[in-house]
């Protein structure tokens, strides 16, 4: 009886957590709302307090949940009188609120130094609104993440968003963001319509709004297939997956670094943990034919979206493509798992389902990571366009080396962790000759053939993004003078840069950590991952394939021990001189290779999935035989085929419609009353029928 | 029992050091003998066979001279590559199949070595800020992100009808399987010729003999190295290059590696290794002299072709190989 109370006071902690973690959230809003503009330095200090403290107690009370396989419910009698909130803390849950913890933490040590930019300069911007729906736009997180009921879900989902449109808005002075931050807010809405009518499916067969009796609802696999096509278009919606994705890189870039950090590695993540929570938990029985879906759209959303990034100069707008292309190689996770789950291989469903939850995790570290760094490279120098850029590994070499991590993390490259991620979607792929059906098993290999396209893509895409941004010679003469940022903000990175190193090197404990969510979801834990101990990594068994990152590590660094020991000590020291010049004179900082140039030859190759329009005018003056060159100048403007394709023609096709239908808006007061008259005789008719 | 099973773990260990150990020892002679070929089959003088060490050895001795605004990644990025490149050796079967060290890297993360090291030879490139850097930066960048994906569906044909990624596992089961004519083979063979060719800077996409800016990909990149850096990158290449050889002997031809730690299977082993290797370098010796290079833009249509064949290997395995 005594044991039992303390396990039930035991576990009740981490949602105690869970709910600190919320009131310090809201705790960081009030803060930024009443008192910053008497006390900027401190109180601006103490919302990021508060956020530093959500954060950890997020961390804390997710990992608890998740390690110790615990799932807790509760009950709030909030809102309307007879709709108690329903809240329920599970694995699944806590793995993504560790998630957005972590990045909620990293973003706490970096605002503080990056927002006090805002208040300095030509046009300083007022901070309340930005700690403000900060705070909401976590808190919506983090109480999504939470529910258990349709209508919670709904109303934090909806907070979110709502929240992320005045953060995208933030600085309004500019057209582009307003314009950016309307297609955000009429994209989500879009989204959670859809998902509204997800929940209307599943809420009708179970008879309540509760996620309990969704998911003791029976649908008919009609109605299952509608259930999770509306979820996977909402979802898919805010996760950014090809052809919904026109917000994202709009909306990313002009959110203030800190805030795009969160939304890349966070906001997106909810859309993930939509998908996961309706198909694997509410829907329950998944069928091969949705992973199917799901794996052509994962792959297309990975390819399109890495070329797409390899045509951008704007690093942040660069860094949101890649975000795309992230959520594809997800979704090609959770698809395959689809598949194996669906046709009756519950095994390999798990391991592609954590091959797409590490990913996830890793995802939200490195994007993080990269967005600070462009944030820092954007607060030392006010440039987003790479072509400005240029030697800043000199000038702040701290973030330079961040910034480096981030790149080989993203590019796929061991000992890091996208790398183990994407070797584990790799090896899932490998297992489809235990598919029955032939198109599968050609479908899987293909697929896993354009994540390799992608993965190596990716990789040129960061040699041009660390290339042209960090290395080489300063482009202009601001950046030439840029110097390394505070302290707070090389925290906040560093922090990540860590994770990203951590969860490369030591993949398997993160993995058999993971074993909750998969028992919650599929009912089983990969056996074999740690089989021969935490050094290797070894998700089919040990003979199929393994890995081991720990050696990896270790190796590269003794061979630069030996390297230091046996070549260096004894060398003379390196003499410095001028780069070989051709004999034409000093090298400068226009015969450098641009970010457009370096992409030249890929647009070459892949010239047909863009809209390229470039083209070189020469202007001439004077007459005669010869006229005299004055300048030489070459556009280059390159579009994404599904805004001009799809949204553009659906944008006119609604403003037609709307030309049509305003005949009947005449302006005169008499029109209108003759409406209401003619609409209240013909209701009156129907009632009286 | 257990201190048995240690003692021969230990010698599974001292012996797959040992093979890197040659492994790395070897690579200059293969370039050296390659080049030596060369030059009979062009009617040139030609070096000795060990040029290439002498050459290494005199760019190890040598002073450091390095550009004014080169960074530290300029400096750490020969021992990466090198690192990398040791650690894909370690991995690769070359005398003897059961390495411990084949299950730290399987097949895609030997991959991910070369990718790595490719990675940071090109941010190098990007390091002294000169046209010729990123000139060769870019364009090896393209060219590996149409081999690699070519590279992965040669391995995962041969990884599923293997039914492992990892590669002594893999070549035993070949060896296992006897001599089949496998058409998924015959198609996964071309295909990875063609993408060593490619990933190793060979003719007809990269020509290694020249420093002409129209025409490098690899020397370009590595153009502002010198001394022991150079000396490095250079072994690392020479490396890749019998590693990809190997590669091709182990997944195809694999008759004849030792099999257990015998002396007589060893000694076996080692000349039958040694046989294919020089053979392999015979035929690339004659392929490169008959081609010409082809002009840049052309080489996408070459690593399509290699990709092409490679899928439809994979296609073949899967429909007519696998089928149940």
């Amino acid at each position: 009886m005594v044991d039992n109370m303390v396990d039930n006071m035991v576990d009740g902690v981490p949602l105690f957590l869970a709910y600190s973690a919320l009131i310090c959230t809201l705790l960081s809003g009030v803060v930024s709302l009443f008192a910053v503009r008497r006390h900027p330095g401190f109180l601006h200090f103490g919302s990021f307090l508060f956020l530093f403290l959500a954060g950890v107690t997020d961390v804390i009370a997710g990992g608890w949940a998740l390690l110790t396989d615990l799932t807790v419910t509760d009950r709030l009698a909030l809102g309307l009188p007879w709709l108690e909130w329903h809240l329920r803390l599970d694995p699944l849950t806590g793995f993504f609120m560790v998630l957005l913890g972590t990045l909620v933490t990293a973003t706490s040590l970096y605002g503080p130094s990056y927002t006090r930019e805002y208040t300095q300069g030509d046009a300083p911007q007022p901070l309340p609104p930005l700690g403000v729906f900060t705070a909401t736009f976590i808190l919506g997180m983090q109480m999504l993440l939470l529910a258990d009921d349709a209508l919670v879900f709904m109303i934090f989902w909806e907070l979110m968003s709502a929240s992320g449109y005045f953060l995208v808005a933030y600085q309004h002075q500019h057209a582009a963001n307003r314009h950016a931050a309307f297609l955000y807010l009429l994209l989500a809405h879009v989204g959670a319509l859809v998902i509204l009518l997800a929940f209307g499916v599943l809420a009708a067969f179970g008879d309540g709004l509760t996620f309990d009796q969704m998911r003791a609802a029976q649908l008919s696999p009609l109605w299952a297939m509608l259930a999770f096509a509306f979820a996977f278009l909402g979802f898919g919606t805010k996760a950014g997956m090809v052809p919904l994705h026109v917000w994202l890189p709009d909306a990313h870039p002009v959110a203030p670094s800190h805030i795009s950090a969160l939304m890349s590695g966070a906001m997106l993540k909810m859309g993930i943990y939509g998908i996961v929570r309706v198909s694997f938990d509410l829907i329950g029985e998944v069928h091969w034919e949705w992973g199917v879906v799901m794996l052509i759209v994962g792959t297309a959303s990975a390819l399109l979206g890495v070329l797409y990034a390899l045509m951008q100069h704007d690093l942040k707008r660069l860094l949101a493509y890649h975000s795309i292309e992230n959520i594809g190689i997800i979704l090609m996770g959770l698809g395959m798992s689809m598949i194996f789950l669906g046709s009756g291989h519950p095994l390999l469903g798990t391991l592609a389902l954590v091959a797409a939850l590490y990913h996830t995790l890793n995802h939200a570290a490195f994007k993080g990571l990269l967005f600070l760094g462009a944030g820092a490279v954007l607060y030392r120098t006010h440039e987003r366009d790479l072509e400005r850029m240029g030697g800043l590994i000199h000038r702040m070499p701290v973030t330079a080396f961040m910034f480096l991590v981030g790149s080989v993390a993203i590019s796929a490259l061991p000992p890091f962790n996208g790398f183990v991620s994407e070797w584990l979607t790799f090896q899932a792929a490998l297992q489809a000759p235990a598919l029955d059906n032939g198109v599968l098993r050609i479908l899987l290999p293909v697929a896993a053939a354009m994540l390799a396209l992608t993965g190596a893509l990716a990789a040129a895409c960061f040699v041009k993004a660390f290339g042209i941004a960090f290395l080489g010679r300063p482009r202009t003469h601001h950046v030439a003078h840029a110097h390394e940022v505070p302290l707070g903000m090389l925290l906040g990175m560093g922090l990540l840069a860590t994770l990203c190193l951590v969860l490369g090197v030591l993949p398997t404990p993160a993995i058999e950590a993971m074993a909750p969510i998969t028992r919650l979801l599929v009912h089983t834990a990969l056996p074999t991952a740690a089989a021969q101990g935490w050094l290797w990594l070894t998700p089919v068994s040990p003979q199929g394939a393994s890995y081991s990152a720990p050696f990896v590590l270790l190796a590269l660094v003794v061979v630069y021990g030996l390297g230091y020991l046996f070549l260096k000590r004894g060398a003379a020291p390196a003499r410095r001189c001028y780069p070989w010049d051709c004999g034409f004179g000093q090298l400068n900082h226009r015969m450098e290779y641009t970010s457009t140039s370096f992409t030249q030859l890929i647009r070459h190759v892949f010239g047909a999935v863009w809209k390229v329009d470039e083209g070189v005018e020469t202007t001439t003056a004077g007459g005669g035989p010869i006229p005299r060159v004055t300048g030489i100048h070459h556009h280059l403007h390159v579009q994404d085929w599904s805004w001009l394709k799809v949204y553009l023609p659906i944008g006119h096709l609604v403003l037609e419609a709307a030309k049509r239908v305003g005949f009947i808006q005449s302006g005169s007061i008499h029109t209108y009353l003759r409406y209401s008259f003619g609409t209240l005789v013909f209701l009156l008719w129907i009632v009286s029928l | 029992m257990n201190s048995l099973a240690m003692s021969s773990l230990t010698i599974a260990w001292v012996m797959a050091a040992l093979q890197t150990l040659i492994f790395i020892a070897a690579a200059p002679l293969m370039a050296g003998w390659v080049k030596r070929l060369k030059c009979h089959m062009q009617n040139r003088a030609a070096p000795a066979v060990w040029q290439p060490y002498r050459d290494l050895a005199k760019l190890m001795r040598k002073d450091m001279v390095l550009a004014e605004n080169a960074s530290w990644l300029f400096r750490a990025t020969p021992y990466i590559v090198f690192g990398a490149t040791l650690l894909a050796a370690a991995a690769v079967p070359l005398v003897v199949v059961h390495l411990p060290t084949a299950a730290i890297a399987d097949l895609i993360v030997l991959v991910g070595f070369f990718a790595l090291a490719r990675f940071f030879t090109a941010l190098a490139a990007l390091d002294i800020g000169t046209a010729f850097g990123g000139m060769g930066a870019s364009r090896e960048m393209t060219v590996a992100a149409l081999a690699e994906p070519a590279m992965l569906m040669v391995v995962f044909t041969l990884a599923m009808t293997a039914g492992t990624t990892n590669l002594s596992t893999a070549t035993e089961a070949v060896l296992q399987a006897g001599v089949v004519l496998r058409p998924s083979f015959l198609f996964a063979l071309f295909a990875l010729a063609m993408v060593a060719v490619a990933e190793c800077g060979r003719i007809p996409v990269d020509n290694p003999a020249t420093h002409l800016e129209l025409t490098m990909l690899h020397e370009a990149m590595i153009l502002e190295y010198g001394g022991r850096h150079l000396a490095l990158i250079e072994w690392a290449a020479q490396i890749k290059l019998m590693i990809y050889a190997v590669l091709i002997v182990d997944f195809f031809f694999p008759w004849g590696i030792a099999r257990d730690f015998n002396a007589v299977s060893l000694t076996i082993g080692v000349i039958a290794g040694t046989a294919k290797v020089m053979l392999l370098a015979m035929l690339l010796v004659v392929w490169e002299t008959v081609l010409a290079k082809i002009r840049l833009f052309r080489a996408p249509q070459f690593l399509g072709f290699a990709f092409l064949l490679a899928l439809l290997g994979m296609l073949t395995s899967v429909v007519l190989e696998t089928g149940s």
